[in-house]
């Protein structure tokens, strides 16, 4: 075991502070099961180690994965010598601020825990209130019963959440799909996993009337706003999965945007990242476009594929400003409306 | 007399594991599958009750298994069967169909015969359980 010690970090990290020590307790080698064959024979490491470079930041969500790889790991050797304890439930709510990646992680959850060998089948289904509730009396429950129904063996997602409750109208019908719902992820814990995602002060209000779902899930993640770097790093991902580049000009232009950015009451995080770039994607079309019919040089494929600094520059929120490098004095613009 | 109709209607009645296994072979095909009842399971008789809808668009087996474990508790001395239908030809072709729950006691059927016309001779079944009104065959049968 010793000479495993550094592919088993992950695992023992994250179980000694979260865990209990019934939990740690077989992690003491005094059993016959050699935890590390274990762990190499499940592939779990690549599991995570893909997770880990897909994706930025997202250190929480990383731990509690981690978590939860090395709990299944540790049940399946406890099993092994008979020490059933029965499969953990692991409906999860993902809460965050906008653009902080519940969605992309839950998408991947159905995988990972398919290759954690926790569900059956490896497909998520994906909804929202409209597919759960229903339009008049008696219509919500078949509605959601077929939802929870293909959701079967493997995941459900429910993104927006907290719409399945509408406190203002007491006849609402989510109330309906709600209960339901939490029948199900309490009797058919082998078959399903839920995931809910929301924002978090409103998945808050959602729980706060709901105390039964609270309880429910095993899972409360928390999804950190990124760190500029983090943004930085995701901007380059982005651009690099559609073929494109920055240079080192429009690269201290991004990061300079992204600084005036996220000062703004409407940043969303990577989406706001993501329409950053789209739209600097239109402006150096535009820019190509110009030179060309200017009688400028035939494009090559560095030149098609390279933002330039000035695509970025040529954002509204720095518009107002200083001279964009000189400008440090932290103020927002006054821009309203669609902010770009 | 044990019916025997549909696919393993000759082996011991399956159990929900194999139920379940099945049904996850109709999946993998692409087969949508449905839960049907019926006290009246004279041969001809192809039209049985439907318990809900077919279930399109599913993965697993757990979805069908829920139905058919509500069915049989709604319908104990019931005859329960499970559908599975293959949509590929455009119209939906039954691919699979096996009973999943029958009644305690099957009494069988009767071969009738009519005379028609001058003196030829005409057969036909009768369930011994059918000659009771509907919802009272295989419960009577029983008691």
């Amino acid at each position: 075991m010793n000479a495993e010690s550094d592919t088993l970090t992950p695992v023992q990290r994250a179980t000694d502070p979260a865990h209990d020590d019934a939990r740690a307790a077989p992690l003491v080698p005094v059993a016959p099961v050699d935890l590390a064959a274990l762990y190499r024979d499940s592939g779990i490491g690549g599991v995570l180690d893909e997770l880990d470079r897909d994706l930025i930041g997202l250190a929480p969500v990383k731990t509690r994965i981690r978590e939860i790889a090395a709990h299944l790991l540790i049940e399946r050797a406890r099993a092994s010598l008979g020490l059933a304890a029965g499969a953990p439930t692991l409906h999860m709510c993902f809460s965050g601020n906008p653009g902080t990646g519940k969605t992309t992680v839950a998408l991947r959850m159905a995988d990972v825990l398919h290759r954690l060998g926790y569900v059956r089948r490896n497909h998520l289904v994906s909804v929202t209130r409209d597919d759960l509730v229903g339009q008049y009396i008696g219509h919500t429950a078949p509605k959601t019963r077929e939802v929870l129904k293909r959701a079967m063996g493997g995941v459900l997602f429910i993104d927006e959440a907290y719409y399945l409750y509408r406190p203002d109208n007491e006849r609402d019908y989510g109330q309906e799909s709600i209960e339901i719902l939490l029948q199900t992820m309490e009797n058919q814990r082998d078959d399903l996993v839920v995931i809910l995602a929301g924002y978090a002060d409103r998945m808050e209000t959602f729980f706060q009337s709901n105390p039964g779902f609270r309880s429910r899930i095993a899972h409360h993640l928390t999804f950190p706003d990124y760190s500029e770097a983090e943004l930085l790093g995701i901007a380059e991902r982005m651009l690099a999965s559609m073929h494109y580049r920055f240079d080192a000009g429009s690269r201290a232009a991004f990061a300079d945007y992204l600084a005036r950015r996220a000062r703004a009451p409407d940043f969303a995080n990577a989406r706001s990242v993501r329409n950053a770039l789209d739209r600097a994607r239109l402006r150096q079309a535009n820019r190509l476009f110009a030179a060309s019919l200017a009688g400028g040089p035939p494009l090559d494929e560095a030149s098609l594929t390279l933002i330039a600094a000035a695509d970025i520059r040529a954002s509204r929120v720095f518009a107002g400003a200083a001279p964009p490098p000189a400008d440090a004095n932290g103020r927002e613009p006054a821009a309203s409306g669609n902010r770009c | 007399m044990r019916i025997t109709q549909g696919t393993f209607s000759f082996l011991p009645d399956l159990s929900d594991e194999d139920i379940g296994l099945q049904i996850d072979y109709a999946l993998r095909q692409g087969w949508a599958c449905s839960v049907e009842y019926t006290d009246d399971p004279h041969p001809r008789n192809t039209y049985w009750e439907m318990w809900g809808l077919p279930m399109f668009d599913l993965h697993d087996a757990a979805g069908v298994l829920q139905e058919v474990r509500a069915c049989r508790a709604a319908y104990p001395q019931h005859y329960v069967k499970v559908n599975a239908f293959d949509s590929t030809r455009g119209m939906e072709t039954m691919r699979l169909s096996f009973i999943v729950n029958r009644p305690d006691h099957e009494p069988g059927f009767q071969l009738t015969r009519f005379d028609a016309e001058q003196r030829v001779q005409r057969y036909g079944l009768a369930g011994y359980a059918a000659r009771e009104p509907a919802g009272a065959r295989y419960a009577a049968a029983k008691s």
